[in-house]
């Protein structure tokens, strides 16, 4: 178990190492952003703002416009949720490449309530033309996405989580913007095809695992909300015949959105969410929250086997 | 020292710059009016005396960056930079237009030269700072101006980018506020009251000058003394008519957000032409 946003801190301070060019805007919240070590090694890359989201924005975008690689660090909530119209002109429309790091986002944040749990952040961000959208499932990949993010010219946000969560991916793991991972494949052709995001994949193999003797599952790794791998995803589903998608976040302008929106226009197949359905989260244990909400191994396989049974009807 | 002459070109160059926002606004059918005609003695003097660019190399390096914060004011900004050559004045006219470079609001990759993305107020002096900053590191020796109006100042991301500025003491950036005192559901101080503009600025660290902003030596003067303060940004307040140049519609805050018509124009253009003669004779 480890905390995706170490990850994101790990690959920052290589990147402070590597590009001169890599500057890190923090809105107060340098610990649990997880850009202190790279506040302590290059003090004179790193830009206070205070608690003004709002202004990080915009003075990241022109940090951009200079020609810096610039992150920005805050919770979901507030960035890309406070600031989402200075994200909108100033960095999307501008189309700089600025990288917002969104940490403590889904359920997960726990105990701090549904104020500091954002569920909203990848719809907010996958409807801005010119911004890429990942959101890692471990430590490791999230310090690949964070690599991969600097490398990208473009604006790009990468969604991070507050708990630790297992380790699903081996630094030998190929991390490739847009290009998804297949993490699970029965042995003989599929009946489901699972689409996860972020740290919740992980309750999607348990459910596979579960259903190994009755259900033939494949699992992808989905790190790449847009741009989706459509090759990829229309290539199993078609396989699988039907289709279940897992987030922690809410199913309207998520991963789910954005499959269904695919294989709509494609190949239309049965199709099952798992993610927060038009709720606010509240105050709790991240296990007891994934568990009220209807995000637990138990919800996913018995949403795998709903959308086999809808197959043959 | 600048030479009468030259004060004399400038003062030309914004009437001719007037007369070229009347008629892309109406060639538009939209746009705003009252902000563009009371901005353009300082888009003159910028454009063609303090801004160090090329407009054949807009991409150049080393040029002083304008950032315009408040976009609704950019045929001014268009107008000028046709008439210092960036592109064919013609191509004002197409102010708006499917398919135009020059959008409503304007837009950096549409336009070279144009520097920044901007419309939705209270963004630009964020992004000037963080411009600032980022060439700071660096040891960039060009300038960064940002230009807003007053309205903007309702805006609480201008007052963190203020704050940021003066904590981080951006010397190299100046920001001028359009203070022509109308937004567009009235005067500013009835809408939402902002005064006391420079004792605010001077608390979140700022050096403030007060200037008359259709006076091109005091427009001249204030950024030189601006570029001589190294310990703060600096901040004219510019006070200026809305409508200057056009008797009917100075002051008139219903100016602010409507363009001619057809009428209105042939009237301020001929208005604005007798101001030719004005500036001529002045200068003799």
């Amino acid at each position: 178990m480890a905390h995706t946003r170490d990850g994101f801190g790990r690959a920052l301070l290589e990147l402070g190492e590597q590009n001169p060019n890599v500057v890190a805007l923090c809105a107060d919240l340098a610990e649990s952003t997880r850009m202190l070590a790279f506040k302590e090694k290059y003090p004179e890359r790193y830009i206070e703002m205070g608690v003004a989201e709002q202004n990080m924005a915009t003075v990241a975008s022109g940090l951009a416009n200079y020609g810096k690689i610039p992150f920005m660090a805050s919770y979901a909530t507030f960035s890309p949720g406070r600031n989402n119209e200075q994200i909108r002109t100033t960095i999307s429309l501008n189309n700089l490449g600025v990288k917002i790091v969104g940490s403590h986002a889904g359920l997960s944040v726990g105990p701090d309530g549904a104020t500091h749990q954002a569920l909203e952040d990848i719809a907010l961000m996958r409807v801005q033309p010119n911004m890429t959208v990942l959101s890692p499932c471990d430590e490791e990949e999230a310090y690949k996405a964070t690599l991969a993010a600097a490398a990208h010219p473009g604006p790009v946000y990468i969604r991070l989580a507050r708990e630790k969560t297992p380790i699903m991916t081996a630094k030998e793991t190929p991390f490739e913007i847009g290009k998804a991972n297949v993490m699970w494949e029965a042995d003989h052709g599929s009946e489901v095809v699972v689409f996860a995001t972020g740290p919740l994949l992980h309750n999607a193999l348990l459910a596979a695992k579960e259903l190994e003797h009755a259900v033939p599952v494949v699992v992808i790794n989905i790190h790449t909300i847009k741009p989706l791998d459509a090759d990829t995803i229309l290539k199993y589903a078609k396989e699988a015949g039907a289709v279940v998608t897992v987030e922690e976040h809410q199913i309207a302008g998520g991963l789910g959105s954005a499959v269904a929106e695919l294989l709509a226009t494609n190949s239309p197949l049965p199709t099952e969410f798992i993610g927060v359905r038009d709720q606010f989260g509240q105050s709790g244990e991240p296990k007891e929250l994934i568990e009220y909400y209807g995000m637990a191994p138990s919800h996913i396989a018995a949403a795998i086997r709903k959308a086999q049974a809808r197959k043959s009807t | 020292m600048i030479t009468d002459s030259k004060i004399k070109e400038i003062e030309l160059k914004a009437e001719a710059i007037r007369e070229t926002v009347v008629e892309m606004l109406l060639a538009a059918g939209s746009g705003h009016t009252a902000g563009p005609l009371g901005m353009a003695d300082i888009f003159a003097t910028f454009y063609f005396y303090i801004l160090n660019h090329d407009p054949k190399n807009p991409q150049w390096p080393e040029r002083d960056r304008l950032m315009l914060s408040n976009g609704h004011i950019v045929p001014v900004r268009y107008a000028a930079m046709a008439h210092a050559g960036y592109f064919p004045v013609e191509e004002c006219l197409t102010l708006r237009r499917f398919g135009s470079r020059l959008q409503g609001h304007p837009e950096r990759e549409r336009l070279p030269g144009m520097e920044t993305t901007s419309g939705p107020l209270g963004s630009g002096l964020g992004q000037a700072s963080g411009y600032a900053y980022g060439a700071r590191m660096d040891g960039a020796k060009f300038r960064v101006y940002c230009f807003m109006s007053d309205g903007e100042q309702d805006a609480g991301n201008t007052w963190e980018a203020a704050m940021f500025a003066g904590a981080n003491k951006l010397s190299n950036l100046t920001a001028i506020i359009d203070r022509n005192n109308i937004q567009i559901n009235g005067m500013t101080e009835d809408v939402m009251p902002l005064e006391n503009l420079r004792a605010k600025y001077e608390a979140f660290g700022w050096h403030v000058l007060e200037i008359d902003g259709h006076n091109v030596s005091a427009i001249i003067s204030a950024v030189a003394q601006a570029k001589a303060i190294y310990e703060k940004p600096t901040l004219i307040l510019a006070h200026t008519i809305p409508g200057k140049g056009v008797k009917e519609i100075e002051f008139d805050y219903r100016w602010h957000g409507k363009a001619p018509n057809k009428e209105e124009a042939a009237r301020f253009l001929k208005e604005l032409r007798t101001l030719k003669g004005k500036i001529q004779s002045e200068h003799e």
